[in-house]
């Protein structure tokens, strides 16, 4: 989901606020103040845009923002593509279901690999000078693997642009009660507008923005809410009072097996599935957030970015996950009672009948409700629709902390920081579909022999092209909410097969290009055919995850590990029966084979491993804290 | 980043001022006339105006510091 990644990974678990009932009044509406603050940042973007334009002539300044970001501009940058409002929203939702189980997807689902992308995998990205993940495949395992892997990942940024753009509509109308139309055709101008203009170092420059305004917008509530809350003690008290567990508090107690914990998910899954596939897939493959550190002015920067990035990565459980849990006690109905929010399909089953009075399904909607915490009488007053009875979801948590704490003006900052996290995040898909599409399908394919300023038009166009179709994807999307999961899906299929591909051809000599692009459509097709079996037939989720007791988030992750494995296994298999590479073609490409170049000294207080045993020292700390 | 470019934090420095000073004239007013949106909770504490002045005064700050013309570097 985590956009995709975030949305991947959180998105990829079913947690897509996009999923919003449509139907509720809106939770908030906003007043003239707030509607200012959110007119000046679309100004600001457009400004932006603009005044990049100037800077965006040649093909590595609009593909590659030159090469010329700074560490921070480039960590930053790095961690905001992965920190969409789908996310935070899911996220804090997630928290609200689960309790603190939903940081692993901040900490040991990200912290390790964006720390092994720093200081292991860049230099090779960087000394290749690559312009793209699927191009560092062309250089090691030939044309076939990029052009698949090129493929793929056009396809899946296209649609996942068009589930961003629904996704921001939807959430526009639930919480403000916009026109899904105009959110989608508004967001859309301006992505298409400031990326087209600036290229890469536009939307660079916007996800530091956002990050910025993801802060300021959203900071309040967590120190608000714990004011409120009594602090971290008083939290905990009333939590356990209220829900009768600690396990809300606890990372990894509870995972020994999967009934054991809410989330039904085993901490081996967590490990190995999420700590080391997904998100050694996502931070270290995924071109869309590899391609922001691309773009940083060194080597050093290059390697300083991701640890910045891990910095900011491990406090954004302060903003989501926090909220979520104050949730779990500060929430309230209109008289003063705590409010239990429940799942889409609660929700979506108590739809309320346009002309009369009452639930459409009053049967449909009473059995679903049996199964929450609402208390009898609160049941009762949403059976009859009565005034002040209306159901709200997880994934509202986060805009219902919002609006409990923020008025006019602080509500409008922290509307923006959503839509920023949005637009952002289309932008940051559309801007990798257009370094992609140019380098890796369009240049070899079609035209192989053209000017630079013939290849940077061609981005422009595949921007104002891919922003079109995107929209076209956001409406399928919203005439066949279905098609949602398997977009989603979607993510999932590539990412463990590529992560297999890459680390055998970055620390194996011996791997030839036949084992890699075979590897790669092996791990691919496993991971499909995975998926389609427990579609199918849901009762083999558990042969998939390895026991009954697992959850639909435990099929995920083994999944992607079972892929994975796939894909090792046939790019070793292959690799010993084809005939390898001379080792001197390697140079540059695999460790053993590449004299990394040597980095001026610089003072320890500048030096990438002093920051990175820091992280480690904070990671190992937080997760004892709260094991 | 470089040069007489205008980086970044030039453009978050404009943005942050101008919010900071908008919702903390909110604050003042709030404060000053008593009138508190009903839904809000814990008004007491006039979030608002310490809340944008202090977005206002990291805005200045970078507004500042990495105004056009100046080196960044």
């Amino acid at each position: 989901m985590l956009e995709f990644a975030p949305l991947s990974i959180a998105g990829v678990f079913g947690m897509m606020p996009a999923q919003l009932a449509l139907s509720a009044a809106p939770l908030a509406r906003l007043k003239p103040l707030d509607i200012a603050v959110i007119a000046i940042y679309f100004a600001m973007v457009v400004w932006i845009g603009f005044y990049l334009k100037g800077q965006s002539n040649t093909s590595e300044e609009f593909f590659m923002a030159g090469r010329e970001m700074t560490a921070w501009i480039a960590g930053l940058s790095f961690v905001s593509a992965n920190m969409g409002s789908l996310e935070l929203m899911g996220w804090a939702g997630s928290a609200y279901q689960y309790g603190i189980l939903a940081t692993h997807w901040y900490w040991v689902g990200a912290i390790p690999a964006m720390l092994f992308l720093g200081l292991v995998m860049m230099p090779f990205y960087y000394v290749s000078k690559t312009h793209s993940v699927p191009g560092y495949l062309k250089l090691r395992f030939g044309e076939h693997a990029r052009i698949l892997a090129a493929i793929s990942f056009a396809t899946e940024m296209i649609l996942m642009s068009g589930v961003n753009m629904f996704a921001m509509a939807v959430v526009m109308k639930v919480v403000l009660g916009w026109d899904i139309t105009f959110s989608i055709l508004v967001s859309s101008v301006a992505v298409a507008l400031y990326v087209g203009l600036g290229g890469l170092r536009s939307a660079i420059f916007n996800e530091v923005l956002q990050f910025v305004l993801i802060w300021g917008g959203a900071l309040l509530v967590p120190i608000l809410g714990m004011m409120q809350a009594g602090g971290w003690s008083g939290l905990k008290t009333k939590i356990i009072a209220n829900m009768h567990t600690d396990t809300y508090f606890h990372l990894w107690r509870d995972t020994g097996h999967f009934s054991a914990n809410p989330m039904g998910v085993h901490w081996t899954g967590i490990v190995f599935g999420l700590g080391f596939v997904i998100s050694f897939g996502y931070w270290t493959t995924d071109f869309l957030v590899v391609q922001r550190v691309l773009a940083a002015h060194n080597l050093r920067a290059a390697r300083m970015a991701p640890i910045i990035g891990s910095f900011f990565k491990m406090a954004v459980p302060f903003i989501v996950i926090l909220p979520g849990l104050l949730g779990l006690v500060l929430l309230q109905n209109s008289d003063g009672s705590r409010r239990v929010l429940v799942g889409e399909d609660v929700v979506k089953a108590c739809s309320v009948n346009a002309t009369s009075s009452g639930v459409e399904d009053a049967a449909a909607c009473s059995a679903e409700m049996s199964k929450t915490r609402l208390s009898p009488a609160y049941q009762q007053r949403v059976l009859s629709d009565a005034p002040g009875s209306e159901l709200h979801s997880y994934n509202e948590a986060l805009p219902l902390m919002l609006v409990r704490y923020c008025g006019p003006g602080l509500l409008g900052l922290g509307i923006t920081a959503l839509i920023a996290g949005f637009m952002s995040g289309m932008a940051g898909n559309v801007s990798a579909f257009s370094t992609v599409w140019t380098y890796d399908i369009y240049k070899p394919l079609i035209k192989k022999t053209g000017s630079d300023s013939h290849y940077v038009m061609v981005g422009r166009l595949s921007i104002m092209v891919g922003v079109a179709v995107s929209i076209g994807a956001a409406y399928l999307v919203m005439h066949a909410h279905g098609i949602m999961d398997y977009v989603q899906a979607l993510f999932s299929f590539f990412i463990a097969p590529l992560l297999g591909a890459i680390l055998m051809g970055m620390f194996w000599k011996r791997a030839t290009a036949p084992a890699g692009f075979l590897g790669l459509l092996g791990g691919i097709v496993t991971s499909v055919s995975l998926f389609v079996w427990v579609k199918l037939n849901p009762s083999e989720l558990a042969t998939v995850a390895l026991s009954s007791d697992a959850k639909p988030m435990a099929e995920n992750l083994y999944r992607a590990l079972w892929a994975f494995l796939t894909s090792i296994i046939i790019i070793y298999v292959v690799s010993l029966f084809t005939k390898a590479r001379p080792v001197a073609e390697l140079e540059g490409l695999v460790y053993g084979a590449t004299k990394l170049p040597t980095e001026e000294p610089v003072p320890f207080y500048k030096n990438e491993y002093i920051w990175a045993v820091l992280v480690v020292v904070i990671f190992a700390v937080l997760n004892i804290l709260f094991w | 980043m470089h040069g007489s470019r205008i980086p970044i934090w030039f453009f978050i420095g404009v943005l942050l001022t101008v919010y900071g000073v908008l919702i903390l004239g909110y604050g003042i007013y709030e404060t000053v006339s008593g009138n508190y949106p009903p839904q809000v909770q814990m008004t007491d504490l006039h979030t608002p105006v310490w809340w944008g002045g202090l977005l206002a005064v990291i805005g200045l700050f970078y507004l500042v510091k990495f105004r056009p013309g100046r080196s960044t570097k």
